[in-house]
C-alpha cells in the first residue's frame, strides 16, 4: 500500500497518515502484526495460567479417579453441552463481527458485538443457576459441604477445582463482556474500517480464547465416565 | 537510518493481510464445532475403558485447532504468531511431564530415600 507510494518518489515522506498509525511504526500492517503478536504472548502466558489449575486437576484426578467420576455426575451435562454450544455461537458472532470491521460495514460490526456479548450473557445466566444449584445442594467446599457415600472428601476436591476453573473462566469473561461493548461503542462512532480495525481482531483472538478454555473444561468436568 | 526504504520483499508481495476470510469458512467451522461437541457428549457415554478422557481430549484438541486455525486466523497471519502458541504449548508439555513424572516414580524410589507421603489413595 504505502510501499507503492514511497517507491514511486523516491523520497521517504508517507503518503497519506492514517490517525491510527503510531510514529513509531513504518506502516499500519507492521502495526497491526505487532499488536496481534503480542496478543498472542498474552494468550501464551494464560495458557499457561490455566495450565496449573488442569495439572492440579490431572493429579487430583489420577488420585481420585472413583470420587471424581462421582461428583462429577452431580453436574448437569445438558447444561454444560447448551453453554458450549451457546459459547461456540458467541464465537462465530465474534470472528462475524472482526469480518465486518475487515470489509467495513460500521453497523454490522456493532451488531455482532452486541450478539456476542448477549451470548456471553446468556452463558453466564446459566453459569449462575448452576453455581446456586450447588450452593442449595451443599456442594459448595467449605464447613457447609455434604455428599452422599464414601467419597465426600474427593468430592469436595473436584468442586474446589470445578469452582476454581470454571470462576477463572467466567471471571476472563466478565472482564471480555465491558470490553465488547467499549469496542462497539468505538465501531459505532467510526473508528474502525478494513484499513484498521486492530482493536476489534484483538478482543476477538481473547474472546476466542477463553471460548478454548471452556472447549477442555466441558468434557473434563461434567462428562466423566464412570 | 534507513528505517523508511523499503525491506525484503516481505510487504511488497501482494496485498499484505488477504486475510478475509469468507463468510461460509466461518458457518463451516460453527457447524463443524457443534458437531464435534455433540461427539464428546456421545463419546462419554459409551464405556471405552481408559480411553474416554484420551477420546474426550482429543475431539477437545481438534475443536481448539479449528478455532485457532480458522476464527483466531491463524492459518492466515505469520508464523510468529504459531511460535507464540508452540512454545506455549512446549511449556506446558514440560509441566504436564514433570509432573506426571514426579507422581509415577515417587513411590518407586527406596523408602528410605522417600519424602513423606503427599497423597492417601482412597482406594488400595
Amino acid at each position: 500500500m504505502s510501499e507503492a507510494a514511497a517507491g514511486q518518489g523516491g523520497t521517504a515522506s508517507p503518503p497519506v497518515h492514517h490517525p491510527a498509525l503510531q510514529h513509531h511504526f513504518r506502516d499500519l500492517p507492521t502495526q497491526q502484526d505487532a499488536s496481534i503478536f503480542g496478543m498472542w504472548v498474552f494468550i501464551a502466558q494464560e495458557m499457561l495460567f490455566f495450565g496449573g489449575l488442569f495439572m492440579m486437576y490431572a493429579v487430583y484426578r489420577a488420585v481420585y479417579p472413583q470420587g471424581f467420576a462421582e461428583a462429577s455426575h452431580h453436574l448437569d451435562w445438558r447444561l454444560g453441552a447448551f453453554n458450549t454450544a451457546v459459547l461456540i455461537g458467541s464465537s462465530l458472532t465474534m470472528a462475524m463481527a472482526v469480518h465486518a470491521a475487515a470489509v467495513g460495514r460500521r453497523k454490522q460490526i456493532v451488531t455482532y458485538l452486541l450478539l456476542t456479548i448477549a451470548l456471553g450473557s446468556v452463558f453466564l445466566g446459566i453459569k449462575v443457576v448452576e453455581y446456586a444449584d450447588k450452593f442449595e445442594h451443599h456442594l459448595v467446599p467449605g464447613a457447609a459441604f455434604q455428599f452422599p457415600g464414601a467419597h465426600a472428601p474427593a468430592a469436595e476436591v473436584f468442586y474446589s477445582l470445578y469452582f476454581a476453573m470454571t470462576g477463572l473462566h467466567a471471571l476472563h469473561m466478565v472482564i471480555g463482556i465491558p470490553i465488547l461493548a467499549v469496542i462497539g461503542g468505538l465501531a459505532w462512532r467510526g473508528r474502525y474500517g478494513p484499513e484498521y480495525h486492530t482493536p476489534v481482531e484483538i478482543t476477538g483472538l481473547y474472546w476466542h480464547f477463553v471460548d478454548i478454555v471452556w472447549i477442555f473444561l466441558f468434557p473434563l468436568l461434567y462428562l466423566i465416565h464412570g | 537510518m534507513a528505517e523508511h526504504t523499503p525491506r525484503a520483499p516481505h510487504h511488497d508481495a501482494g496485498p499484505h493481510h488477504p486475510h478475509v476470510v469468507p463468510v461460509p469458512t466461518y458457518v463451516g467451522v460453527f457447524l463443524a464445532l457443534l458437531v464435534l461437541t455433540a461427539l464428546t457428549v456421545a463419546a462419554a457415554r459409551v464405556d471405552l475403558g481408559p480411553f474416554n478422557t484420551p477420546v474426550a481430549l482429543a475431539i477437545a484438541v481438534a475443536k481448539a485447532l479449528l478455532v485457532i486455525l480458522f476464527f483466531m486466523h491463524v492459518k492466515y497471519g505469520p508464523r510468529l504468531n504459531a511460535l507464540a502458541i508452540a512454545a506455549a504449548v512446549f511449556w506446558l508439555f514440560h509441566l504436564v511431564v514433570g509432573t506426571a513424572a514426579d507422581y509415577y516414580a515417587r513411590d518407586r524410589v527406596n523408602a528410605e530415600d522417600r519424602p513423606a507421603q503427599p497423597f492417601v489413595l482412597e482406594d488400595d
